[in-house]
């Protein structure tokens, strides 16, 4: 393996061979054959499901292997636990980071160390690790909590709790998620400051235009398989997407709406706090009309969730209202929200949208069981609620062997199907939907945004909210950005292209758009 | 009435608290152990009976206090070990697995002092510690009898609250022991033994709790009671929460419910009108009280009642 | 220490037929268990089960003895069956049948001038609600406050049962005996017996009734539907807009009222009076009934009349083998860890990781 630039033969620092990997009902790794080298970032690109996590949490021994071998250096290494990879000088940054919240930075980064003395010396540690923060250029308080630092900060922690421990092979898991562009510019400074010091970046990701900017190397997995490795220069956008996804990618282009009817929705002048104690949301308005889809774009923790919350009714905002049809339904409970013909998608199926340890159909009626046919007086009607169930399983494509099974045992595509059905059988006349294509495969994910899409022509008033960026701009007919809590601006369908975007959700109102260079 | 308001009675009273105090302070500190490592450990009570048991029958089958107090010890570190199985290995409910654990714990003492006693007349006693003053000290008025004139395991548990105090928040085992109890899956990331460390943790807890049942039987009576430890155990469960998990606020919470408890028996003897049993109510009271206080504002350990389980 | 390395797999759909053969693996398993703490007793265990077996099931005495004994266990332990399916962990099922006997008696004691029928069930319903009440403080403070439900109800344990040690060590002291025990309740106030020559009183058909009850409420009501939900996923439940505050302290006032059921039997048909040690733990006992039974109505009858005969053969068995009768209450505490093991059997499946 030569790199192009330097005109010497790279040497392999890592090299999985055969990896399978099985879990009930999937084959997360078939045969997977992987390297990497030193000094060099390597990205492992693939969409949510394609086994990218799945093999770095064997090679960090998290997950065991069924079948294959895995030398470093040349040399066989059996890897049963982190502690094992840490000691061949592995390190990993997970997508969801593995901090203790309540302790402080430095205690975080020697956790887990051994050492000679019983006892922890907090200054000399501390020490330490200050100069590790000045040779990577990566600074945070040490003696800061967890609980007060930003996400950006606590990515460093991680990458300073990997290099601490002498890793030379540094996975990152998913690493921008959750950052902002400036703290993504951030990252990519520390990783190239990484790889001139000769260590092996493995950078696990979806984001074809971030893996085409950092990468020396891409391999893109499918369904557990490797399905092609290639270099910046010799790819593209368009064809390691046709790699990822095994077909042509087809955007949905919605039809231009029929006309937009009546004011449905209406949020006025809106502040709500967060769980953390800080206020989530300042005071934002909007209106959602009859037959349109308002996307409400933005990096997730700009306030999205509370806004969910607070019209789902399980959040009591501290200011404004919120109204349907000239009802007040600022802080109703979830039932009286409900009867007043709010349909509710949640991001959270499982804590949220579904109560997975009872029967499918009892799913399908959960929000509507106490009224007549489904129940009479203090009796529920189970025959009418299994037809009605077999009949929504029926017209939604709910793949089950029948409507007695635990929910539990549905895919993921299929939960999401069973909310949907719940939700747009009742035919609401406004529609909250959060984050309903998350972690679906692109034939689930379709379904759904056809269905949205057939409520918006039948008149239903939707709010879509939503980290896909491609996804709000493919279904909306108007996009709110949030960013901190505060509207950035609306944005017609077609208005501005998607880089503006992205630039109001970092922070830029629309009307300084034209200022930024 | 005017009995109350001697010195003398105070200096009894502030004595007996420091005594009933004992076996509080060892079982919570154990239960703060386990807790502060993610695992509720309700099989206090139970564990603490039958330290009472061991620790009365191997006292008077050997004649020797000291083993005893050992045999109490094991005791209690075998039932940790037991509810380790089921909390930690198989990651089963704690709060079923504990309660079975007092169940059973309970149940064998009852069954083992009676099938090995049998039912006497006069239940058999024993030649219990007594109490140890210390030279000197013991004279000062007023404080000397209070503080330097207890029985050794008093002085042993008071002496263990700092070294709690130490292990958890100084060395590296109780950083990766709060580690555990507050996000698991961020110690085994660095490669902490999730597992081991809790085994760890609830061994602690139980060789305390035995330790505190041993106070029953080789200390404040001379025999097996049946009811003997009266529902401290639960008392303890509370008093980790009002201590916040920290060993100091342990002790002078347990102070306070030892005081309560010293107080109401020093009523009944005088005679005080009102039934005892109110006073018997009290800690239990106190305890419902602290919890509701509590429950907004505690700082849990962030995984207290989550089991572990890896792919 | 080295344990051996396993893994538990999620079964996708667990079958019928190992519900209900687990909760006979689990009885057979702590059999064994407790065969072996005989055996180091010194003592023959399989003379000792059989004496077991034979002193509650082999005459008629003994038989209707075990009846007499599994009533006030199937009210505590459809009691906290019913709870732990919204879970609410009702541990205080034991001071709730205190505070039911306690205001039976209280009625029963007063000697009111009233029709049998009527004195009956007015005994009824007094227990029902002291039952209630005393289980509403910590369903309450759960449901409001999220106050930890296995503390409260326990600890509400010994509050009661000292209140009612000092009511019968005080007012209520006989005074013809000086113990500390009430007098007799009037005779009106008394179940009528079932059967001649025993013990078996009325209270038996309450309990039945209360099972089916229990069983109507949970499969075929919408406040059924209500508590599974919340014992299943409460945040999920109150999303979807299901009262689950609301659910959670109803749940606890039926739960408590029926145990309060269990002491008004105990009073009104066995003993007549109260006495301190009315109950010896049956509101613990029905905790690893309702375990045992799988907290479903069926399965909880059955368990309470296991249990009923465990606690009836071993008064039989302490008397013919030399095995002290107190191994029930260790049969009791080794079922209820190996019954909470093997539910474990039914989720999952264990494969050993090389």
């Amino acid at each position: 393996m030569f790199d192009s630039n330097k005109e010497k033969p790279m040497e392999k620092i890592l090299s999985m061979q055969g990896i399978t990997k099985r879990f009930p009902g999937v084959l997360a790794n078939d045969h997977i054959n992987f390297e990497a080298y030193k000094g060099e970032i390597v990205s492992l690109l693939g969409e949510n499901g394609a086994g990218k996590t799945t093999l770095m949490k064997i090679l960090y021994g998290m997950y065991s292997k069924d079948e294959g071998e895995i030398y470093i250096k040349g040399k066989k290494v059996e890897i049963n636990s982190p502690k094992d990879a840490i000691d061949n000088g592995i390190g990993m940054v997970h997508q969801h980071f593995t901090l203790v919240n309540p302790f402080s930075v430095t205690e975080n980064i020697i956790l887990g160390l051994p050492g000679e003395k019983a006892t922890i010396d907090l200054e000399e540690a501390k020490n330490k690790i200050k100069e590790y923060m000045d040779r990577y250029g990566l600074h945070v308080d040490p003696d800061a909590k967890i609980w007060q630092i930003s996400v950006g900060e606590k990515q460093r922690v991680e990458i300073l709790k990997v290099l601490f421990r002498n890793a030379e092979i540094i996975i990152l898991d998913e690493p921008t998620a959750v950052l902002t562009p400036q703290e993504v510019d951030e990252l990519f400074k520390t990783l190239k400051i990484l790889r001139e010091e000769g260590k092996t970046i493995i950078f696990i990701s979806h984001k074809l235009y971030e893996v085409l900017e950092i990468s020396d190397r891409i391999v893109v997995l499918r369904t557990g398989r490797v399905v092609g490795e290639t270099t910046p220069d010799k790819t593209s956008r368009r064809e390691l997407a046709k790699m990822m996804v095994g077909k042509e990618v087809i955007e949905i282009i919605s039809e231009e709406p029929p006309e937009l009817g009546e004011e449905i929705f209406k949020v006025e002048n809106l502040s709500a706090m967060s769980d953390r104690g800080y206020l989530a949301l300042k005071n934002i308005s909007f209106t959602v009309s009859s037959g349109e889809i308002l996307g409400v774009a933005g990096v997730a923790g700009n306030g999205q969730k509370e806004l969910e919350d607070v019209i789902s009714g399980v959040r009591k905002p501290v200011d404004g209202r919120v109204v349907l049809l000239d009802k007040e339904i600022t802080g109703k409970s979830p039932k009286e929200i409900i009867e007043m013909g709010v349909g509710r998608i949640p991001e959270d199926r499982m804590e949220a949208g579904l109560i997975l340890d009872i029967p499918l159909y009892e799913n399908l009626v959960v929000e509507y069981f106490d009224k007549p046919p489904f129940s009479k007086g203090l009796f529920l009607n189970y025959k009418e609620i299994k037809s009605y169930a077999e009949k929504l399983v029926k017209e939604f494509d709910i793949r089950t062997p029948h409507v007695n099974v635990i929910t539990r045992t549905l895919s993921g595509g299929n939960l999401q199907k069973v909310i949907l059905a719940r939700v747009i059988s009742r035919e609401p006349k406004f529609l909250i939907a959060s984050q309903p294509t998350r972690g679906l495969d692109v034939g689930a994910a379709e379904y759904i945004h056809e269905r949205l899409l057939e409520e918006r022509a039948k008149g239903c008033a939707i709010l879509l909210i939503s980290e896909d960026l491609d996804e709000i701009i493919n279904l909306s007919d108007r996009i709110m950005v949030l960013y901190e809590g505060e509207i950035m601006g609306f944005v017609n369908r077609g208005e501005l292209p998607k880089e503006e975007i992205g630039l109001m959700m970092t922070g830029t109102r629309k009307e300084a758009l034209s200022e930024i260079s | 009435m005017k009995e109350i308001l001697t010195v003398g009675f105070f200096i009894g009273l502030l004595s007996a608290t420091l005594r009933m105090a004992t076996p509080l302070i060892l079982a919570t500190l154990g239960e703060t152990f386990c807790e502060r490592a993610g695992i509720l450990n309700l099989g206090i009570e139970g564990t603490m009976l039958f330290g009472a048991l061991a620790a009365f029958l191997t006292t008077y089958f050997t004649g020797n206090l000291w083993l005893g107090i050992i045999a109490a010890i094991i005791s209690g570190i075998l039932f940790g070990l037991l509810m380790g199985v089921f909390s930690v290995s198989l990651g089963l409910s704690q709060h079923v697995s504990g309660l079975g654990i007092t169940l059973l714990a309970t149940g064998l003492s009852l069954f083992t002092y009676r099938q090995i006693i049998g039912s006497p007349k006069v239940p058999p006693t024993i030649q219990t510690f007594k109490t140890l003053s210390i030279p000197g000290l013991s004279s000062i008025p007023i404080l000397g009898p209070i503080l330097f004139d207890q029985y050794i395991l008093t002085y042993i548990a008071i002496i263990l609250v700092p070294i709690a105090s130490y292990v958890l928040f100084k060395t590296r085992f109780g950083l990766s022991l709060r580690a555990v109890g507050e996000n698991p899956e961020a110690a085994d990331a660095v490669g902490i033994n999730v597992f081991k460390t809790r085994y760890i943790a609830l061994m602690i807890a139980g060789g305390l709790m035995g330790f505190a049942g041993s106070f029953f039987t080789l200390a404040h009576f001379n025999m097996f009671l049946y009811g003997m430890v009266g529902g401290r155990g639960w008392v303890s469960i509370a008093l980790v929460i009002f201590a916040n998990w920290n060993p100091t606020k342990v002790l002078w919470g347990a102070l306070l419910f030892g005081g309560v408890d010293a107080l109401q028996l020093r009523l009944q003897a005088i005679g005080f009108n009102i039934p005892y049993q109110l006073f018997l109510i009290m800690p239990y009271l106190l305890t419902i009280i602290v919890l509701i206080l509590v429950a907004r504002n505690a700082s849990y350990p962030g995984s207290l009642l989550k089991p572990y389980r890896r792919e | 220490m080295r344990f051996p390395k396993f893994r538990l797999e999620k079964r996708p759909s667990p079958p019928t037929w190992l519900r209900i053969a687990i909760p006979f693996i689990a009885i057979g398993i702590s059999f064994l268990f407790s065969a072996i703490i005989i055996l180091l007793a010194g003592r023959n265990p399989i003379s000792a089960f059989y004496a077991i077996f034979y002193g509650a099931l082999g005459t008629r005495l003994g038989f209707m003895e075990t009846l007499v004994k599994a009533t006030p266990l199937i009210l505590t332990g459809i009691a906290v069956s019913l709870a732990f399916t919204a879970k609410f962990w009702n541990i205080g099922a034991e001071g709730q049948l205190y505070a039911g006997a306690l205001a039976a008696t209280w009625l029963g004691i007063s000697h009111f001038s009233l029709p049998s029928p009527i004195y009956i069930f007015l005994m009824i319903v007094v227990g029902f609600i002291a039952g209630s009440l005393w289980a509403l403080i910590p369903g309450f403070l759960k449901a409001r406050f999220k106050v930890d439900d296995v503390v409260t109800t326990l600890l509400m344990n010994y509050i009661m049962i000292y209140m009612v040690s000092a009511i019968l060590e005080g007012p209520w002291r006989d005074p013809v005996t000086s113990w500390p025990q009430s007098i007799m309740i009037a005779k009106n106030a008394e179940y009528p017996k079932l059967f001649a020559r025993s013990r078996v009183h009325f209270g038996l058909i309450v309990s039945i009734i209360a099972i089916i009850v229990v069983y109507v409420i949970i499969k075929h009501t919408k406040l059924g539907f209500r508590i599974r939900a919340t014992g299943a996923n409460a945040k999920a439940a109150y999303f979807l807009g299901i009262n689950t505050i609301k659910t959670i302290i109803l749940t606890a006032v039926i739960s408590g009222g029926i145990a309060g059921l269990a002491g008004v039997g105990e009073v009104a048909g066995l003993h007549f009076h109260l006495t301190e040690n009315i109950s010896p733990g049956y509101g613990y006992s029905g905790i690893v009934i309702a375990m045992l039974g799988g907290l479903h109505p069926i399965g909880v009858m059955l368990a309470a009349f296991f249990f009923g005969i465990i606690i009836t053969g071993a008064e039989y068995m302490s008397r013919a083998t030399g095995v002290t009768s107190f191994i029930a209450d260790v049969i009791q505490g080794i079922t209820l860890l190996v019954m909470l093991a093997m539910l474990l059997l039914y989720e999952y499946r264990i494969r050993r990781v090389e």
